[in-house]
C-alpha cells in the first residue's frame, strides 16, 4: 500500500546555544510522514524526540534554539523559513500536539469550555453557539461522558485521564492532517493509558488523522504504530515497519532497548538495562554515537561515524557497521554527518 | 443558569464570613489605639491644658474627658461612641473629627487612588513586557529604572518634580488641589468627581494638574514593586505546560500572554498591590506635606504638632481600618481568579 508523504522532514538539525557553543540537539534526521499512518518514535529521555516534534510544531525555542539546517515539508511546502503569523494558521489547525503532562498542560484558571473553543474559534469563522455545539461533540468523540457539564468545569475537577482526553479533544478541534503526541500516557496509569491508545487508533481510524506518537515505551509502539524511528543522541539510529523492528531489530541498541521491555510470561532474571547513559548533546565528536555503550563496538566504531544502510526489507534502514560489513554492499542512504 | 446562581449565593457567605472574621481584629486594633491615650505620661488633661494650667481646671477637664472612671469604662464608652460613627471632638478646632475628617480622607484617597492606578498600568504592563521580550534592551533599561525608582527618597523627588516641571517649564502648579481663588465646591471630596458633577470640566482639568505631580511621586516605588514582581511571576508562568499548550493551539503571543500568562501570574501581584496601597495610605504624610496637599496625612502631622490626641487616634484608626478593607478585598479577589481557592476557611 503506497502512502503519500503528508510531512517530510529532510536533514534537519536543531541547536541550542548552551553559554558560547552551539550545542546539536538534533542531528541530520530524515524522515517521510505517509498520510493516514501511525508513525512512533523512541528514544531515551535526551535523545532529542520532542525537539523533533516542537520544530514540526514551529516552537523552538528561539533564543535559545535554532533550526540550523534542514527542511520541514508539510503538503509540499517548507515551513522552515514562514512567518509567526503563517505558522499561527497551521498549528492547532493542521498540525496539532498533544504533551506528557496533562495534568500541567491545561491552563488551571479557565474552564474546559473556553480552552477548548478558544482552539475552535481561533481557526474557525463559527459563532458561540455553533463552537458550544463543536465542543460537546468533540467531547463524546474522545469519549467524555456528560460533555455538557464538563464544559463549565475547571481542569483541577478532572482525572489525569480526563484531561488528556481534552487534550485530545482540543488538538483535535480542527481536524488536524497531522497530530503529534508527545508521551502522552506517560504520566498516567496503565489502564488508562490503554483507552488512550486505543482512542487514539480510533481517531486515526475514523478521522483518518496521521499521527506521530513519541514515546519511550516499545510496548506502546507495539501497541498501535505502523511504522517506528529509534532516534539516539540526536540521530536516526533504525528506522522500519513495527514488526520489522520488533521480530528482526538489527541495530544492538534496538535490540538492546526490546531486552528492556518486562515481559509477563518471560523469566525471572532481573530486567535488561543498557548500560551507561545517553550522552549530552554535543559531547560526542567522532565515531558512532552509540560507540560507548555498545557491546558490539570494535575499532571502526570509534573512529566514523557509519551512515543509514537499506536492509533487505523496503524501508527498513539500520545505521550500523555491523552490517556494512557483513553485508558489504549496502547502499547509503543517510547523509553522512 | 443554577450553577451560576449557586456561585453567587457561595461568593456571598464566603464574603460575610471574611467579614466577621474581621472583627477580633477590629476589636484589637481599637484597643491599641484607645491605649495610645492611656501611654501618654502623666494626666492627658495636664497635656492639653498646657504647663500652666491650674490644678482646679485640670480636675474640671478630667472629669469632663471621663478620666476618672475604671479604664475598661472608658473603652466601653468609646466602642460605643465609635460604633455610633462618633470619633470625638478636636481638641484644636473643637469641631466634631466625625465631620472634619472625611474632606482629608477624600483628599488622600483621592491621591492614592490615582496613584495606584498609574503604578499599576505601568508597573504591570512593564513587567509584561520585560517578560515578553526578557533580556531585550527593554528589559534592561525597565528594570533598571525600576531599581532606581525603589531607591529614590519620595521627598527628594518630589522637590526634583516641583523644580522641573513647575519652575522651570511652568506646566504644573506646585501645591495644593484646587485653583484657591475658582475653589471645588464639595460635594463628596473626590474634586475628580465633584467637578464633573457640577459640569466644570475647566476645574476638572485644573484638579487634574494638580494631582499629576503628587501621585507621579507616590505612584514610583509602587510601580517600581510591582513592574519586578509582575516580571518575575510572568517568567515563572511563561515556562509553564499550559502556555505552551496554548501557543501549540495556534493563540498569538499576545493572547498567550494577556490572557493565560497573566491571569496565573497575577495573584501574587495583587498581593503586592494590596500591601503597597495600605503603605500609600499610611505613607502619604511625605508627599502630602511636600506638595502642600490637605489629606489625612497632613491632617495627622498637624495633630501630632498640636497634641489633638482625638484626632491622632481617629486618624489611626481610619488608615489601619482601611488597611484591613483593602486586604479583604484582595482576599476576595484571589477567590475570584483562582477557582482552585476554596470558599472554605
Amino acid at each position: 500500500m503506497e502512502k503519500n508523504p503528508i510531512l517530510h522532514i529532510k536533514d534537519l538539525k536543531v541547536s541550542f546555544q548552551t553559554g558560547k557553543k552551539l550545542v546539536p540537539a538534533v542531528d541530520g534526521i530524515s524522515f517521510e510522514l505517509k498520510d493516514g499512518e501511525i508513525l512512533g518514535i523512541v528514544g531515551e529521555s535526551g535523545s532529542g524526540k520532542s525537539v523533533t516534534s516542537l520544530a514540526a510544531m514551529g516552537l523552538i525555542p528561539s533564543p535559545p534554539g535554532k533550526i540550523e539546517n534542514g527542511e520541514i515539508i508539510f503538503e509540499g511546502k517548507d515551513l522552515k523559513n514562514i512567518s509567526e503569523k503563517e505558522w499561527r494558521k497551521i498549528r492547532g489547525n493542521q498540525i496539532s500536539m498533544i504533551f506528557q503532562e496533562p495534568m500541567t498542560s491545561l491552563n488551571p484558571l479557565f474552564t474546559i469550555g473556553n480552552q477548548l473553543m478558544e482552539a475552535i474559534r481561533l481557526h474557525t469563522d463559527l459563532s458561540k453557539r455553533e463552537a458550544i455545539v463543536r465542543s460537546i461533540e468533540l467531547l463524546k468523540l474522545v469519549g467524555i461522558p456528560r460533555a455538557e457539564g464538563i464544559l463549565k468545569e475547571h481542569p483541577h475537577q478532572l482525572s489525569g485521564g480526563m484531561r488528556q482526553r481534552v487534550m485530545i479533544a482540543m488538538a483535535m478541534a480542527c481536524n488536524p492532517k497531522v497530530l503529534i503526541a508527545d508521551e502522552p500516557t506517560t504520566a498516567l496509569d496503565v489502564t488508562i493509558q490503554a483507552q488512550i491508545l486505543a482512542l487514539m487508533k480510533d481517531l486515526n481510524k475514523k478521522t483518518n488523522t496521521t499521527i506521530i506518537l513519541i514515546t519511550h515505551d516499545l510496548g506502546v509502539v507495539a501497541e498501535i504504530c505502523e511504522r517506528v524511528i529509534v532516534m539516539y543522541a540526536g540521530q536516526i539510529l533504525e528506522q522500519g515497519d513495527v514488526r520489522t523492528i520488533l521480530k528482526n531489530p538489527q541495530h544492538p541498541y534496538t535490540k538492546g532497548l526490546l531486552k528492556s521491555v518486562p515481559d509477563l510470561r518471560g523469566k525471572k532474571d532481573r530486567l535488561y538495562s543498557i548500560p551507561g547513559t545517553v550522552p549530552t548533546p554535543g559531547s560526542i565528536h567522532k565515531g558512532c554515537r552509540f560507540a560507548a555503550r555498545c557491546t558490539e563496538a570494535f575499532a571502526q566504531c570509534q573512529e566514523e561515524t557509519p551512515d543509514l544502510f537499506q536492509m533487505e526489507n523496503d524501508g527498513h534502514e539500520v545505521r550500523c557497521f555491523l552490517h556494512t560489513l557483513k553485508k558489504g554492499s549496502g547502499s547509503h542512504v543517510g547523509v553522512p554527518s | 443558569m443554577l450553577t451560576l446562581f449557586s456561585e453567587v449565593k457561595k461568593l456571598f457567605t464566603y464574603t460575610v464570613r471574611r467579614v466577621f472574621s474581621l472583627i477580633p481584629v477590629l476589636i484589637g486594633m481599637t484597643l491599641v489605639v484607645f491605649a495610645i491615650i492611656h501611654a501618654i505620661p502623666g494626666n492627658p488633661a495636664q497635656v492639653i491644658l498646657g504647663q500652666r494650667a491650674t490644678a482646679e481646671s485640670i480636675a474640671t477637664l478630667t472629669k469632663e474627658l471621663g478620666l476618672n472612671r475604671p479604664w475598661y469604662i472608658q473603652y466601653a464608652d468609646y466602642i460605643n461612641a465609635l460604633l455610633h460613627g462618633d470619633l470625638g471632638v478636636s481638641l484644636r478646632t473643637r469641631g466634631p473629627i466625625n465631620e472634619e475628617i472625611w474632606s482629608y480622607l477624600a483628599a488622600t484617597a483621592e491621591l492614592t487612588i490615582v496613584a495606584m492606578l498609574i503604578a499599576i498600568i505601568v508597573g504591570v504592563n512593564a513587567g509584561i513586557v520585560s517578560a515578553w521580550f526578557s533580556k531585550s534592551w527593554f528589559d534592561y533599561i525597565a528594570m533598571v529604572l525600576a531599581l532606581i525608582g525603589v531607591s529614590l527618597p519620595i521627598f527628594w523627588l518630589g522637590l526634583m518634580e516641583q523644580w522641573v516641571f513647575s519652575i522651570e517649564l511652568g506646566w504644573l502648579p506646585t501645591t495644593g488641589r484646587e485653583n484657591v481663588r475658582d475653589p471645588v465646591a464639595a460635594i463628596t471630596h473626590f474634586y475628580l468627581i465633584d467637578t464633573l458633577l457640577q459640569g466644570r470640566p475647566d476645574q476638572f482639568i485644573t484638579v487634574l494638574k494638580h494631582l499629576v505631580l503628587p501621585s507621579l511621586a507616590l505612584a514610583t516605588i509602587p510601580m517600581a514593586i510591582i513592574a519586578r514582581m509582575t516580571r518575575a511571576t510572568m517568567l515563572e508562568v511563561m515556562q509553564s505546560d499550559y502556555v505552551r499548550t496554548a501557543r501549540a493551539k495556534g493563540l498569538s503571543m499576545f493572547w498567550v500572554v494577556y490572557k493565560h500568562s497573566l491571569k496565573n501570574a497575577v495573584i501574587p501581584v495583587l498581593t503586592i498591590i494590596g500591601l503597597q496601597t495600605g503603605l500609600l495610605l499610611g505613607g502619604a504624610i511625605l508627599t502630602e506635606t511636600i506638595f502642600g496637599w490637605p489629606g489625612i496625612g497632613r491632617y495627622l502631622y498637624d495633630a501630632i504638632g498640636y497634641r489633638d490626641y482625638p484626632v491622632i487616634q481617629s486618624g489611626i484608626l481610619i488608615i489601619a481600618a482601611i488597611f484591613v478593607l483593602i486586604n479583604l478585598v484582595v482576599d476576595l479577589l484571589y477567590v475570584f481568579v483562582d477557582p482552585r481557592i476554596k470558599y472554605t476557611k
